[in-house]
C-alpha cells in the first residue's frame, strides 16, 4: 500500500468512483452529490435492466439478475431472528447504480475539517485523500494495479473486476458464480445478485502460489466502492492466494446500504486467506454474505474486522466439503454508541477429518451493541471432525450490551468440539491506573482494546494491524467527552 | 526545587461525601526530601495518595493540593501524572494483552511534545538499563502489565515504571509489602538511585525495616485521617517499639 504514495495524480478521468464519493469514519458527514447518469432511486425490474444494459451484459446475467430480484422481493426481512432495525431500510430511497463518467464538483476546501483530520490521523497519502474525499475524480491506481496484474498474470493468475471477468472469462466465472452462495441464501444475497457491480474476480491456476497479497490497489479502485460488490475467488488445486479487502480508509458514503457477496472456492489442497478491515459511517447498513468452499485438504481462512456502521450483519463461513479440509474465522468487531455489530461465523462440516476454528472478539463501547452468532454443524455420518470456538466480549462501560448465540449441532461420537466464551470489562480501576501513567482516558481505553485483540492482530499483515490500531484510537477518541 | 503542598485536605468517598476519610491533613514535600507515613490499617493512607492522584472514587471536600504553587485539583489524573506526579499503587491493576514495553512506551510518548518522535533504540536502552538495575528479567518486557505477576513482581514493576517516567513527586503506597528480603533491598537501591534534588517521595509503609534501606528525612504518623505526629527517622523506631496504642494514649492525654 505504501507504493501508492509514489503514484502521480492524474486529471484524466477514465474511470470514476461510482458511489460518488466519499464517506467517513467518525461522525456522519454527508455531501450532496449530483449524479447525472444513474439508475435513479428505487428498485424495480427497470433498474435491473438498466444496470445490465449499461454493463453490456450477456443475456444469462440479466436473467440471473431478474430472478434474483424476484427472490429478493419474495423473501421477508429476517427479523424473526435478526434486529428489527432492518425494517428501517427504505429500499425505495436507495440508488442501486451510479454510472461512471462524472466528475465530482467539490474542492478540497469544501471538505470538512474533521474529515481532513481523520485522513491525516490515518496516515492516508495526500493524493488518496483527495480521491477519498471526492475532490479528485480518480486516483491513478491503474498504473500500480496493472503492474500487479502483470506480475501475477505471468503466473497465469486472472485478477480483475467482476464486470471485466464476466466479459472476458465467462466460462470460469459462470462455472463458480453463485454456487457457493446461491441467490436465495438470504434476502441480501438476493439483493446483491440482482444489482451487483464491482468487486474482484481472481482465478489462481493449479500449483501457483501468489507471492504478494492481492489487494492494495483495489482499495482505491473506483468500482470497489460499489455498494453491491460481488467478489469471486477461485484457487485451483494446490494453489495459494491471500486477498486483502481494504476498506480501512474512512469511507464517506452518500449511500446507506452496502450489501456485498463474496464467494471463495479452494479446490483440492488450495489455500485462500481473505482479510477485511472495514470502517463504515454510522448511518450505514452493512449486510454482507461471505462464504467459501474448501475441498479436500484445502484451507480457507477469513480475517474479518468490523468497525463502525449502524448495523453490520456478517457471518463468514466455510463449507468443509473435502476430507481434511480446514476452515478458520477470526473476527473482531467494535460497536460504539449507536452501532450494532451482529457478527460471527459458520462452519459446515461435510467430510471426514475436517477442522474448523472460530475466534471472535467483540468490543462494545458506550451504548454500542455486539452480537455473536456462531453456527457449527457436524452431521452424524462423519468421522473425526474438530471444532474449536472461542468467543470473547469486552465491555467498556456498563451500558454496553453483548449477546452470544452459539449454535453448535454435533452428531456422532468421533468428533472433538470445544467452546469457550468470556465476557470481561475494562474497569474504572484499570483506566485510572493507565491515566496515572499519563495516558488520556481515550488513550487508556484504546490501549485496553488493543490489548484485548492483540493476539489476533498479530496474525495480520503489518500495514493492516497498524491501520486497525489507528482506527481503534480514533474510535476511542470519539467515545470520550 | 519543586514542592507538593497538601493543605487542610478533607477527602471522602464520592458516594458518601458526608463521611470524610482524610480529615484535614497538612503536609509539604519538597524535591530532594523523603517523607514516610506510617499508620494503622484503614486510617486513610491509600485514600490520601489516590485522592492526590485524582482517583474518581474520591471527592475532595475541602482543602487543596498544590504543585509548584498551582492547585492540581481541577486537573485530570493523566494531566497530574504528566505534571510530574507518580503513584506506585498498593494494588496495581492488570492490563491484559498490553505488554510492559508497549505500555511504558505509550506513557513515555504521552509526555512528548506533539510531533516529537520517540527514539525506539534509546527507549529500549533505557528500559533495559532500568530493568537491569531492578534485577527484572528482560522477558518481562513482553508480558502483559501485571497479569499473572506475583505480589513482589507487581511492586517491582511499579518501581520500574517510576524509574522510566522520572516523576518529580512519587507517592509510594506500601511498595515494600509483598517483597522478599532480597527484593526489598533491590527496590530500595533503585529508589535510592533515583533520590536527589529532582525527586520528592512520600513513602507509605507499615514496616520500619524499609526505612533502614530508604532512610527518610521525615516520619509522620497518620491516625484517623490526620497526621498526628511528625519527627525524624527515630520516630519510626519508637513506633516499632511501642505500637500505635502509644500514639492513641498520647492523643487522649492531649
Ligand atoms: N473505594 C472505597 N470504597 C469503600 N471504602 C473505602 C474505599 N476507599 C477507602 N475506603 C475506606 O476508607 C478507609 C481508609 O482506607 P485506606 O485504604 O485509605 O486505608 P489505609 O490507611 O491505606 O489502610 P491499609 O494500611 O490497610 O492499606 C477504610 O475504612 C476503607 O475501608
Ligand atoms: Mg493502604
Amino acid at each position: 500500500m505504501s507504493d501508492t504514495t509514489t503514484l502521480p495524480p492524474t486529471d484524466e478521468t477514465t474511470d470514476v468512483n461510482p458511489v460518488g464519493g466519499i464517506d467517513q469514519a467518525v461522525g456522519d458527514f454527508q455531501y450532496k452529490v449530483d449524479y447525472e447518469f444513474d439508475a435513479g432511486t428505487g428498485l424495480s425490474e427497470e433498474t435491473v435492466r438498466y444496470i445490465s444494459s449499461v454493463k453490456k451484459e450477456a443475456p444469462w446475467i440479466l436473467e440471473f439478475r431478474l430472478k434474483a430480484l424476484k427472490t429478493f422481493l419474495d423473501k421477508p426481512m429476517p427479523t424473526h431472528w435478526a434486529t428489527t432495525d432492518l425494517n428501517n431500510i427504505d429500499f425505495s430511497k436507495i440508488r442501486y447504480y451510479l454510472s461512471q463518467g462524472q466528475k465530482p464538483k467539490r474542492t478540497w476546501d469544501e471538505v470538512p475539517d474533521d474529515i481532513k483530520k481523520t485522513f491525516e490521523r490515518l496516515g492516508i497519502p495526500e493524493q488518496e485523500r483527495k480521491f477519498l474525499a471526492g475532490v479528485e475524480a480518480q486516483f491513478d491506481s491503474e498504473a500500480a494495479y496493472s503492474n500487479i496484474k502483470d506480475i501475477v498474470s505471468k503466473q497465469g493468475v486472472i485478477f480483475c473486476n467482476s464486470t471485466e471477468a464476466l466479459r472476458e472469462h465467462p466460462e470460469i466465472f459462470k462455472k463458480f458464480f453463485g454456487k457457493v452462495i446461491p441467490t436465495g441464501d438470504n434476502k441480501f444475497s438476493a439483493l446483491n445478485s440482482a444489482v451487483f457491480s464491482g468487486g474482484s474476480f481472481i482465478y489462481v491456476p493449479p500449483g501457483v502460489k501468489v507471492a504478494q497479497p492481492l489487494q492494495a490497489y483495489f482499495r482505491i479502485n473506483a468500482e470497489n466502492f460499489g455498494q453491491f460488490e460481488r467478489t469471486l475467488i477461485i484457487a485451483d488445486e494446490g494453489s495459494e492466494v491471500v486477498y486483502m479487502e481494504g476498506c480501512t480508509a474512512p469511507k464517506f458514503s452518500t449511500s446507506t446500504l452496502h450489501s456485498a457477496v463474496v464467494e471463495l472456492v479452494a479446490l483440492k489442497g488450495a489455500k485462500i486467506q481473505y482479510i477485511t478491515v472495514q470502517n463504515w459511517a454510522n448511518n450505514v447498513f452493512n449486510l454482507v454474505t461471505k462464504r467459501g468452499v474448501a475441498h479436500e485438504d484445502a484451507e480457507i481462512k477469513w480475517i474479518d474486522c468490523n468497525i463502525g456502521s449502524r448495523l453490520t450483519m456478517k457471518y463468514p463461513g466455510v463449507v468443509l466439503k473435502g476430507k481434511r479440509a480446514r476452515g478458520e474465522v477470526i473476527s473482531i468487531a467494535l460497536a460504539n454508541d449507536g452501532q450494532h455489530q451482529d457478527t460471527g461465523a459458520k462452519m459446515i462440516h461435510a467430510a471426514d477429518d475436517t477442522t474448523s476454528v472460530i475466534v471472535a472478539k467483540s468490543i462494545s463501547v458506550g451504548q454500542g451493541r455486539s452480537t455473536y452468532r456462531g453456527q457449527v454443524h457436524i452431521p452424524k455420518h462423519l468421522k473425526g471432525c474438530k471444532n474449536n470456538t472461542e468467543c470473547d466480549a469486552l465491555l467498556i462501560n456498563s451500558n454496553s450490551r453483548t449477546d452470544t448465540y452459539p449454535a453448535i449441532t454435533v452428531r456422532g461420537d468421533t468428533h472433538s468440539v470445544q467452546h469457550e466464551a468470556s465476557v470481561s470489562k475494562v474497569n474504572e480501576e484499570q483506566i485510572f491506573y493507565m491515566q496515572q501513567r499519563g495516558l488520556t482516558e481515550a488513550q487508556a481505553m484504546s490501549l485496553a482494546v488493543n490489548g484485548f485483540v492483540n493476539d489476533l492482530v498479530r496474525q495480520f499483515p503489518m500495514e493492516y494491524s497498524v491501520e486497525l490500531k489507528r482506527l481503534i484510537d480514533l474510535e476511542m477518541e470519539g467515545s470520550v467527552g | 526545587m519543586s514542592s507538593l503542598e497538601i493543605r487542610d485536605l478533607v477527602v471522602a468517598l464520592t458516594a458518601t461525601p458526608d463521611k470524610p476519610i482524610v480529615k484535614g491533613l497538612n503536609l509539604t514535600i519538597k524535591t530532594g526530601e523523603v517523607h514516610a507515613i506510617m499508620g494503622p490499617n484503614g486510617t486513610g493512607k491509600s485514600t490520601l495518595s489516590k485522592a492526590i492522584a485524582g482517583h474518581p472514587d474520591y471527592q475532595i471536600i475541602s482543602g487543596d493540593v498544590i504543585l509548584d504553587g498551582k492547585s492540581i485539583l481541577e486537573m485530570e489524573p493523566d494531566e497530574r501524572a504528566r505534571a510530574g506526579l507518580f503513584l506506585a499503587f498498593q494494588y496495581p491493576s492488570e492490563i491484559p494483552g498490553v505488554s510492559i514495553a508497549n505500555f511504558l512506551r505509550a506513557a513515555v510518548q504521552a509526555r512528548m511534545a506533539e510531533g516529537e518522535e520517540l527514539d525506539a533504540t534509546g527507549y529500549y536502552k533505557k528500559l533495559y538499563g532500568k530493568m537491569d538495575m531492578l534485577k527484572i528479567d528482560r522477558k518481562f518486557t513482553s508480558r502483559s502489565v501485571n497479569e499473572g505477576f506475583s505480589g513482589g513482581e507487581k511492586k517491582r514493576c511499579e518501581i520500574l515504571q517510576m524509574a522510566m517516567l522520572e516523576p518529580s513527586f512519587s507517592l509510594m503506597d506500601e511498595t515494600d509489602s509483598g517483597l522478599d528480603i532480597d527484593a526489598l533491598k533491590i527496590v530500595a537501591e533503585g529508589v535510592n538511585a533515583m533520590r536527589g534534588d529532582k525527586l520528592g517521595v512520600l513513602l507509605i509503609t507499615h514496616y520500619q525495616r524499609l526505612l533502614d534501606y530508604i532512610v527518610p528525612d521525615f516520619v509522620h504518623v497518620m491516625y484517623d485521617g490526620r497526621i498526628v505526629k511528625s519527627g525524624d527517622k527515630s520516630l519510626a523506631l519508637e513506633l516499632e517499639a511501642k505500637g500505635y496504642d502509644w500514639v492513641k494514649t498520647e492523643l487522649a492525654a492531649v
